[in-house]
Order: structure tokens, then sequence, then C-alpha cells
């Protein structure tokens, strides 16, 4: 197996997932318009005191963003898997964790990019401003993409289970808890004045963890699931 | 059991003796709970992706992205599968099996069983894979498209390719070149 055809692999499984959320964008839209919804109903409902929306703020976007994520999971292998185009997918000459890194890439770029980039917008409705909200957006930037990889874990193992949405949620929330608490954590202690770097450090220890055991655990569940 | 280059082995036998099942052993996609698959000598299980490039496997599920026109869908199966062709190779191999090229174009939602069975099957045109794995191929196809396979399939074994099909129907190929094994439940 060469490096180049991995990419090869890699690219075309990003690329056909893109276009096929091209074709569907309401289906693709529909996390990052539940982050916006989420986000700007809680100042309404909390009410508009700046000092009470700055302390809710990390919290609420990051649960936002989590929801989200967890929102878009039953679709990463399901189609795939009714259509038959994940046991094509299984048998191509590349390692199976090859296309799984493909999938959760294109998943992020779908669901967890456009969360990331809409983030400053949001934090300004919540009064963060400055070292935070830059804090904020660098979180998310390293978290999602974690949540992503963990999700395709519990997206794998719930192939062709009735009531999977559910299950995928019980499964993988413990999973998301210290990325969530890192995350939140991380916009709160730069608020407080004392740097966001330690949480920042441990966000960036679970992405590199999750890219390296979840692919092959993701890998796993297909394999059980197809036979 | 073995199967030659430039032989068929068409695997007849009743619905639920478990003909699927031997195509997915024969495919790596499901392990034998006992006895092995060699290819060339070597257990299937342990030369992985190695093995993978060597077969075109076609399930009874079509793998078609009802969202994607066929020539987007031909496309990027073959480049999935590590054999990249371009957009007029692809063309051509749906025009082969009757696809005419208005049909390029249309979302694969829109086709007929047949047709969308017709869409995978042309991957066999651009396939230049030694093992081919059909399940049930000739379903939903009219007697022309079943012709065009069967021509095509006879031109892979006189290449010194081999098949394993699931079938039903007759195979109108020469006798010498077709194996049959017959399941019973």
């Amino acid at each position: 197996m060469s490096g180049s055809s991995m990419w090869d692999a890699i690219g075309g499984i990003v690329r056909r997932d893109l276009l096929l959320a091209m074709r569907r964008r309401s289906d693709a839209a529909m996390s990052v318009f539940f982050l916006v919804i989420v986000a700007s109903l809680f100042p309404l409902g909390v009410g508009p005191e700046p000092a009470v929306l700055r302390i809710i703020g990390p919290g609420v976007l990051w649960v936002a963003a989590l929801l989200a994520c967890l929102l878009s999971l039953s679709r990463v292998f399901t189609a795939d898997y009714l259509d038959g185009v994940l046991e094509q997918m299984v048998l191509i000459p590349q390692p199976l964790a090859v296309l799984v890194v493909g999938k959760v890439l294109a998943h992020w770029v779908i669901s967890g990019l456009p969360v990331v980039l809409l983030s400053p917008l949001l934090g300004l409705q919540f009064g963060l401003d400055g070292e935070p909200l830059g804090v904020l957006v660098l979180s998310l930037l390293l978290g999602t993409p974690t949540l992503s990889m963990i999700g395709a874990i519990g997206a794998a193992l719930v192939l062709g289970v009735r009531g999977s949405g559910l299950l995928v949620a019980l499964l993988v929330l413990p999973l998301y808890v210290p990325v969530l608490i890192f995350g939140a954590g991380a916009v709160t202690s730069s608020m407080a004045g004392i740097g966001g770097e330690a949480n920042l450090s441990l966000l960036g220890a679970c992405l590199v963890l999750s890219l390296f055991l979840a692919p092959w655990a993701t890998a796993a569940a297909i394999r059980i699931a197809l036979e | 059991m073995n199967v030659e280059p430039g032989t068929l082995l068409a695997v007849v036998g009743e619905n639920g003796s478990g003909k699927t099942s031997l195509l997915r052993i024969f495919s790596s996609l499901l392990p034998p709970e006992g006895g092995s698959v060699l290819w060339d000598g070597q257990d299937i299980h342990q030369l992985k992706e190695l093995y993978s490039g060597q077969l075109t496997y076609l399930g009874h599920l079509n793998g078609i992205k009802d969202d994607l026109t066929p020539l987007e869908n031909l496309i990027s199966a073959m480049s999935l599968a590590g054999e990249p062709c371009s957009s007029n190779g692809a063309k051509e191999a749906l025009e082969a099996i009757g696809l005419k090229r208005p049909i390029h174009q249309l979302p694969s939602k829109v086709l007929s069983q047949g047709q969308k069975r017709r869409v995978a099957l042309a991957r066999l045109w651009l396939s230049s894979r030694p093992l081919w794995l059909l399940d049930e191929p000739f379903t939903s196809l009219d007697a022309a498209s079943t012709n065009v396979v069967t021509k095509r399939l006879l031109a892979h074994l006189q290449r010194g390719g081999l098949a394993v099909l699931v079938t039903h129907q007759e195979i109108a190929l020469p006798t010498e070149m077709v194996h049959r094994l017959r399941l019973t439940g």
C-alpha cells in the first residue's frame, strides 16, 4: 500500500460525502441550525443580564456544539449501510481504518467546521470578547474533531439497530464528558485571567488519542455490523 | 473445492440454503465458521487488503447512492475501489450496458430497479480485477441486458479471469467453463 493511494482513498471519500451533503443541504444544515437556535434562545430565556450571560456562555455554547454533533452522528454510516455502499467500502484495497478517517473527516467538515466558524458570532451574543472568544474558537477547533472521532465509534456500533439515535447518545455521552469539561473549562479559565492553555493542551491530547484509537475501534465495529 | 482461472463457479440452491453467505465468505466480509478460503494458496484473512485488490464484489444491494447520478455513482465507486476511471470511460461503460446518455445525468432515485442494477453492473466494464463475485447479477435485468452481461462474463473468463456467481438462472456460457455447486438447506 503506497501512501499516495491512501490519501487518494481518503480524498475520494471526503469528496463523495461532501457532494452528497450538497445534494441534501437541509440534512447537512440541521446541526448548525440547531446550534444557532439553542445559542439564541438561551439569552432570551435567561434574561439579558450581561454578567449572567458571560458566566453561562462557555458552557451553553459547548453543550450546544456537543448536542449538534450528536444529532448528526446517526447519519455517518447509516445511509451507506442501507444501500450497500459500506459493503463496497470494506472491500477496498485499503485498511478499513483509512476509510473511517475519511468518513469522520467529511462528517467534521459538514457538521463540526461550521460550528467552529460560527462560534465567534455566537460568543458575542453571550458577551464574550477578546481572549476568551479566541480560546472558545480554539477549544472548539480542537474539540469538535474529537467529538466526531468518538462519535464514529458509537455510530458504527449501533448500525442496523432500531432506535439507534438514543442508543448512540447513551454510548458516546460518557466519552464526550471530558471533552466538554476541558472545552468549557478552557474558556472559563481564560475569562478568569489564568489562561486556557492547560485545558487546551488536554483537549489536544484527547484529539490525538481519539485520532489514534477511534479509527481502529470504528473499523472493528463496522466489520461486526456487516457480518 | 478449486476455482481455476478461466472458469466460473455457479452457486445454485434453494432460497435460504446459504448461497449469499457463501459468497460473503468468499469476499472476506464474513469469516467462515470452519475451513478456510485460499487465494493463490494463502488465507484471504491474512492477505486482507491484498486480497481486496484482486476482487470485484457485487452483493444483492446495488451500492448506489440515490442522490448521485449514475455517472457520479460509477466514478466514485471505481475511485473507491482503487481503479479510478475517466468520465469518458464511465460513460462508455454505462452505454455498454444499455444506459443511454440522457440517463447518465438523472439522479439515481428516479431509475427503475433494472436500471439501478445496470449502473451497479457497469463496474464490470471498468474492472481489471481477476476475481468477480456476483450475487444474483441478473435480477431485474431484461433479456437483452442479461445477454450483454453474459458476453462480458465470457470475455472476462477468456482473459483468464475467474468468477463466482450466485444465480437462479441458466448461464449461457460454454459448459466447460461453468462448474456448478448445488447447496442444500
